[in-house]
């Protein structure tokens, strides 16, 4: 039996904006991977949960009139991966969804759940956040949609206000069209495990493959809150495809990242996964993209 | 604590449509435990690590230890004991785990059993590495795993030769 004290079901989006209003306590709860985890463990005992499982609209991924993937926030890691548009549009998200725990933690896991937690760590925030995705979240007023960029206010802290849920994430086609990505996950195990530190790179090269348009990376465990390096991005916009423009990639990198030292790895051993995962993303998102360092 | 909420729900549970009158906080595996006696389902770890709980829901493993029972509501249930046929005996997938000496303790097995069944009903061939991903989410602390694997890999080779020999 869980500790829970009242548990409210949503039975629509709207639902769910009411209930936000009425029992501003109540957390949100959509597979419980992470939830009921934290009951269990005492964090959250005698809390009082919002439901969203039931909630089948905001599953699956699709695409919006003007090109844009949109993935429903209870959209499972699994359904993620195996998804045709995710398959064909952007690979790498799928890639790092399969990532996440295993199989049956995979499959109810959400996307919203990993980037509504605001944890660092979250599989698939990384690349979310190198494709300069949005949140849309449902409010009393209506929609809004936040930045990734934005979201993350802190540990475990987001930019969702008292009367939202999270309904959606959305990538532009300007922000996944030609551009091929890679997901690294750093870990102490292949599965069942939590990243030591993540990374995810996409690229966009010229059409002669020999110069790069624009690259951006994301980062997880590389600071309290999944993070952009934009002086690697800058480092490396408009430069030719070498081994010289990876190294500076690397470099620009670590020169804003900012892991901290913790149980699972110290901050030098970090620093230094995180300078190599920033190279071989780039590496293997260049020779995905179809050019030859 | 508040007043205890109930709900009532109806879902299949290996082939027979079932209902029941259950705690909101119950879990699927509490729930099948003890409104069910479904004592397959084992309580391990209970965080959702170990998949000694893992059920097909809708054909798909779960852990249903870090799953809310008023979730099945509507839903495919199936438990090692909906394997067996009506009259007792075994399915192959069982057998083999004996066969093979894939069992030690026995606790981890229904688990392993019902990941290994998803990953037999694809009808897919799959590596042993492949497998190991698909099996990622059980855990053993007796046997070492290669017993395991030999099982489910002699299963999926025998039904897919039955399979190519039915066509």
């Amino acid at each position: 039996m869980y500790d829970i004290n009242h548990l409210y079901e949503a039975t629509s989006v709207e639902h769910a904006v009411e209930l936000r209003v009425e029992q501003p306590q109540a957390l949100i709860i959509s597979g419980g991977s992470d939830v009921l985890i934290s009951i269990r463990a005492g964090g959250l005992a005698g809390c009082d949960l919002i439901s969203l499982y039931g909630l089948d609209q905001l599953r699956g991924v699709s695409l919006d009139p003007d090109g844009s993937i949109r993935i429903g926030t209870l959209t499972s890691f699994t359904d993620l991966s195996e998804d045709p548009i995710i398959r064909e549009r952007i690979p790498v998200l799928g890639e790092a969804a399969a990532t996440v725990g295993g199989p049956q933690i995979r499959n109810i896991g959400t996307i919203g759940g990993n980037t509504c937690n605001g944890v660092t760590s979250a599989d698939t925030a990384t690349t979310l956040l190198a494709h300069d995705a949005f949140m849309e979240l449902t409010g009393r007023e209506g929609v809004r949609l936040v930045p990734m960029t934005e979201f993350y206010l802190g540990v475990k802290k987001v930019d969702i206000r008292p009367d939202e849920i999270a309904t959606a994430l959305l990538i532009r086609p300007q922000d996944y069209q030609d551009f091929h990505g890679s997901y690294f996950k750093y870990a102490m195990r292949d599965a069942m495990d939590i990243a030591t530190s993540s990374c995810s790179v996409n690229v966009r090269l010229s059409p002669d493959k020999k110069t790069i348009e624009k690259a951006r990376i994301g980062f997880g465990v590389a600071g309290p809150v999944p993070m952009r390096t934009p002086t690697a991005e800058e480092a490396v916009r408009g430069k030719p495809v070498s081994i010289d423009t990876i190294e500076a990639f690397a470099a620009g990198a670590l020169e804003d990242v900012n892991p901290r030292t913790s149980w699972r790895a110290s901050k030098e051993f970090r620093l230094h996964i995180q300078g190599e995962l920033a190279r071989r993303c780039l590496y293997e998102s260049i020779r995905r993209a179809g050019g030859k360092v | 604590m508040s007043k205890v909420q109930y709900k009532q729900i109806q879902f299949i549970l290996n082939g027979h449509e079932v209902s029941a009158s259950i705690d909101m906080r119950e879990s699927l595996a509490d729930m099948l435990r003890n409104e069910f006696g479904m004592t397959s389902v084992k309580k391990g770890c209970e965080v959702g690590e170990c998949g000694a709980c893992t059920v097909l829901i809708d054909g798909r493993p779960y852990d249903s230890c870090i799953f809310l029972a008023i979730w099945i509501d509507g839903r495919k249930v199936t438990t090692l004991e909906g394997l067996m046929d009506e009259d007792g005996s075994i399915s192959d997938i069982q057998q083999a785990f004996i066969d093979e000496a894939a069992v030690q303790c026995g606790f981890c097995t229904p688990g392993f059993i019902l990941s290994a069944e998803h990953l037999l009903q694809t009808g897919k061939r799959y590596s042993r590495d492949e497998i190991r991903r698909e099996l990622s989410g059980n855990m053993c602390r007796c046997t070492g795993y290669q017993n395991i694997i030999n099982a489910v890999e002699k299963t999926m080779d025998k039904r897919l030769e039955e399979k190519s020999e039915s066509r």
